[in-house]
């Protein structure tokens, strides 16, 4: 019994380690903002999930102590994180941070171009 | 729903006073005495069963973790991959949802599926501007976004 629950804690643990290293590698290694919020926005949400989850099995099974406290993380973290990702890689857009060389076509160009330009033209009628 | 299930509560509280015993026993036969009454009174109210929405909160649940344990494992082929090829590309996307909750748990769930991240959602809340990260794989993105996750959304927000 306390072999399979020290597996199953192991097993999370390595998940959640491999894939924060995942995120890391990602953000190093991608090109943008944008592509780099996807290996932030991602792999992040699982790796911790992964290592919270293992704490909580590890509490639960080997001391006995049931944690409500790690399960209400993980449901923050799963609130939280896609937010976060999509916040950082908005306004990184709005402030103009111009998308890698490889990406092949952007549609919001155009509608980003577009408000700016009706915000001026209020802007000028104001003054 | 609200109101349902407050009533099948209500049903269980009053079982627990009348069989005059308050313990978590007789709040789950109160619950489930409660449950069939309102199952047979069924059509006296104007939504659905709640049950029928719990179980579609449920399935969207599994397709979210499902998706998510996708989504990481195609993130972790291509960032380990010796050469980068990607294309990324910042599409638009129409969506049928209506109310903002609906809207913000797509793009959450847009945000979690492989290779895609919502950029944009713009001031009317029709169009969801999402960055792909593989510009190939957009319009079989935006099918199986449509297909799978506002699908799923539509049956939990269906009255």
């Amino acid at each position: 019994m306390i072999v399979l629950a020290n597996i199953l804690i192991v097993a999370t643990i390595i998940v959640g380690v491999v894939f924060t290293i995942v995120t890391s590698i990602g953000v190093l290694r991608l090109p943008d903002v944008y592509t780099r919020a996807h290996a932030a926005s991602k792999s992040s949400t699982l790796g911790v999930l992964g290592i919270l989850l293992g704490v909580f099995f590890h509490f639960w099974l080997n001391e006995g102590h049931f944690s409500i406290q790690i399960l209400l993380g993980i449901l923050f973290l799963f609130i939280t994180s896609p937010i976060g990702g999509h916040l950082m890689s908005r306004a990184a857009y709005m402030s103009g941070v111009k998308p890698t060389e490889l990406t092949v076509k952007d549609d919001l160009a155009e509608v980003v171009k577009k408000a700016k330009q009706s915000k001026a033209v209020t802007s000028q009628k104001e003054q | 729903m609200a109101f349902q299930l407050l009533l099948n509560f209500i049903i269980a509280v009053v079982w627990m006073f009348m069989s005059s015993s308050m313990t978590a026993t007789t709040f789950i036969i109160g619950y489930l005495i409660g449950f069939l009454l309102i199952f047979l009174t069924r059509r006296f109210f104007k939504q659905r069963l709640y049950t029928g929405r719990l179980w579609a909160a449920l399935k969207l649940t599994l397709l979210f973790f499902k998706e998510l344990t996708l989504s990481n494992i195609s993130v972790l082929l291509l960032v380990i991959r010796p050469k980068l090829n990607i294309q990324p590309r910042i599409f638009a996307m129409l969506t049928e949802l209506e109310t903002d909750w609906e809207v913000t748990l797509l793009s959450s769930l847009i945000t979690l599926t492989p290779g895609t991240i919502v950029v944009h959602v713009s001031d009317d809340q029709r169009t969801l501007y999402i960055h792909a990260i593989d510009a190939e794989d957009a319009e079989e993105a935006i099918e199986s976004i449509k297909n799978t996750f506002e699908k799923a959304i539509r049956e939990v927000s269906r009255t």
